[in-house]
């Protein structure tokens, strides 16, 4: 087993002649939270779709623990521990909160196609539902159809699909976008709650979620990291400053 | 951080009384319903008519395995019971075969054909769908209607196995008789199609409570978001268009053992766009709803011919219109309709829901006043439609009137009363 969680080599992807990642590394350790930055268009989503197998890449080299998984399917790379969450929410509408978190428990647990079982008799699958609802706090909701939930609750239920086939690496795409500020504390909260002990990969728009969550921030400028290093370090960094933060009072907040 | 105990997890599955009520007790007054139809007696018209119903109910709900369940919209799924009915002919003329020269068809009761065609339906459906699940939305509904043209004309061509456009036929009566049933009188065949119209329903519903059931649903919600959770909606969508395929074999199995014939007609777009009606209108988002589409639409098909020649124009309209004003089907009509009941057991409530009854039933008339007259009118035989002791005669401008009239003051007023708050249909 190797001692990193995520490992991106030469990463490379054009559409056309678009050039989109040009050439991203990085190495993320077992437990570690990384968070991803960089101004719009800088190809933060364009790098989730890379990593959880939406696109192919172009070029460059994908390991998830090890094992290369450039190339795989979304569904085989989830199969193997990787679970990611969706800028917009992406969430299965036409049902209840439950039966949605129970959607994201089933292949973990090993029902897969299963046609011979009833799902209403599978204890496993409850109690893990259950767990789930009752962590990210959505059990008083299990019942209320996933559509008719606030945008909030949505975002919630979100994360809750993410970790609920218990992924060991998780990637959340701009988890806290539309929060209001008190929304944004608790799903920050939650956040750290529900990945507790597992490997967190995040793009992320608000700075203080960023600078307060992450063990390690990576810099993304036009398809290319710029810097990778601990909150002080990009702080202090000062292509950062030029590149992204530019702005000074945009930085004394960070800084302060 | 906080301290979250995960000790004591609630329970969050339904009570067993709602279980018992959602679940169990809809099969069970199926059940009653079933066994019940013979103490009344019923002719051999209204024996004939119930086990179309049945046949149709299967076939229904089959499609509805596809379209409400997985969200896929198919044009061709007559061609799975179609062939599901062809193996269960072959299989009874085997019968029929190995009863004078034996051999292992011999064992094989005619009660169990629906079995074979089971198994020929869901062989169809997953050679077939193998290609065609690779694609959803236009691109699998176009390979559907694609396939449906294919074997209808493989049909026509291949004589040896479809019997060309005579079809093939067979004799139900031979081999061994299961539950003591002949399966000669036509009493005989209803106890046939009730058991297998029970045990299909059953399976399906039961199958809707399954993790891959489940899925289905899930793909049809977001097959984006599936990949995401550990599967492959193409896989998940696969298997559901085989399960599909062989309950569609099921119902062409029934009506191989009730009509005694199978011709590639059966196979066409004809009955594949049949059935997308009776789901459609029945209500495709409810279990339930393709049931209930089977009974009104077979039952228009047998007697409403009896009445109008323009009964396909009717079938046509209440289409559209349950398109446009009630997707959800007549499912979701008694859904929202005792669901607004419940809500407003008042005189008020009871006069809204008469008033939206009485108007739709104005607009009905008036509309059917004008199909009839223009039907009298092209034929020019100069009859006259007869309602009720009625003398509207087409070459009179008063009939038209009275047609226009009814048709305009009932679409109007169920417009006014739909601004006034709808019945949440």
């Amino acid at each position: 087993m190797s001692a990193l969680a995520l490992q991106l080599k030469d990463l490379r992807k054009s559409f056309g002649p678009a050039k989109i990642i040009e050439g991203v590394s990085l190495d993320i350790a077992r437990g570690e939270r990384h968070a991803i930055i960089g101004p719009n268009g800088a190809g933060k989503s364009t790098l989730f779709n890379l990593i959880s197998g939406l696109f192919p890449p172009s070029s460059g080299q994908i390991s998830l623990g090890g094992k290369q998984i450039n190339g795989l399917k979304p569904h085989q790379i989830n199969r193997l521990g990787l679970s990611r969450s969706f800028q917009v929410s992406n969430i299965f509408a036409n049902m209840s909160v439950r039966e949605n978190v129970r959607c994201g428990v089933l292949w973990s647990l090993g029902y897969g196609h299963s046609f011979w079982r009833n799902i209403g008799n599978l204890k496993e699958v409850q109690h893990k539902t259950a767990e789930v609802l009752e962590k990210v706090g959505l059990t008083e909701k299990a019942d209320v159809p996933a559509v008719l939930l606030t945008y909030a609750d949505q975002r919630t239920l979100e994360i809750a699909i993410t970790i609920a086939g218990g992924a060991d690496v998780i990637l959340l795409d701009e988890p806290t976008a539309g929060m209001s500020h008190s929304e944004t504390a608790r799903a920050i909260e939650l956040i750290e709650r529900a990945t507790e002990g597992k490997t967190l990969l995040i793009v992320e728009h608000d700075m203080g979620v960023v600078f307060g969550l992450s063990d390690r921030i990576s810099v993304l400028v036009y398809g290319e990291i710029i810097a990778t290093g601990t909150p002080e370090e990009i702080r202090g960094n000062a292509r950062v400053r030029e590149a992204y933060l530019g702005d000074e009072t945009d930085m004394a907040e960070v800084t302060a | 951080m906080t301290d979250y105990s995960l000790d004591r997890v609630p329970d969050l599955a339904p009570s067993a009384r709602y279980k018992f009520a959602t679940r169990v007790l809809p099969l069970l007054l199926l059940a009653l319903i079933l066994l019940s139809i013979p103490l009344f007696e019923p002719s051999r018209t209204w024996l004939s008519l119930f086990n179309a119903i049945g046949i149709n109910m299967v076939f229904a709900l089959s499609y509805n395995m596809l379209l409400g369940q997985a969200g896929l919209l198919s044009f061709g799924h007559a061609v799975y019971f179609g062939l599901g009915g062809y193996a269960a002919m072959h299989g009874m003329n085997a019968i029929e075969n190995a009863s004078y020269d034996g051999g292992i068809w011999a064992a094989f009761p005619m009660f169990g054909l629906p079995l074979v065609g089971f198994a020929g339906g869901a062989l169809a459906g997953a050679l077939i769908g193998f290609p065609s699940c690779r694609r959803s939305d236009v691109p699998f509904a176009m390979i559907s209607l694609g396939i449906a043209e294919l074997v209808a004309a493989a049909g026509f061509m291949f004589i040896s196995v479809f019997g060309g456009e005579e079809g093939i036929t067979g004799d139900r009566m031979n081999g061994i008789e299961l539950f003591g049933l002949s399966l000669g009188p036509l009493g005989d065949v209803y106890w046939f199609i009730a058991f297998w119209t029970f045990v299909g329903v059953a399976l399906m519903y039961a199958f809707t409570r399954t993790p891959l059931g489940k899925m289905a649903q899930a793909v049809r919600d977001n097959p984006e978001r599936v990949k995401f959770v550990g599967y492959n909606p193409n896989r998940v969508r696969y298997l559901v268009f085989i399960a599909a395929g062989g309950f569609a074999g099921l119902a062409g199995g029934m009506s191989a053992v009730n009509y005694e014939i199978f011709t590639p007609e059966s196979l066409s777009v004809i009955p594949s766009g049949l059935v997308l009606l009776m789901a459609f209108i029945g209500g495709a988002r409810y279990f339930a709803g393709p049931i209930l589409g089977a009974v009104v639409l077979t039952y228009m098909q047998s007697n409403l011919s009896d009445y109008s020649e323009a009964w396909l124009l009717y079938l046509g309209l209440l289409f559209i219109g349950m398109i446009l004003f009630a997707p959800g089907g007549l499912a979701g009509l008694l859904l929202s309709g005792t669901a607004a009941l419940k809500h407003s057991l008042s005189v008020k409530g009871l006069l809204r829901v008469g008033a939206f009854a009485s108007s739709a039933l104005l607009a009905a008339a008036g509309i059917i006043v004008l199909v009839e007259l223009a039907v009298r009118y092209s034929n020019g035989f100069g009859e006259a439609f007869e309602p009720f002791g009625l003398h509207l005669a087409p070459d009179q401008m008063m009939s038209w009137v009275v047609g226009l009239v009814l048709a305009g003051v009932g679409i109007g007023a169920l417009k006014v009363l739909s601004k006034q708050g709808g019945m949440g249909s």
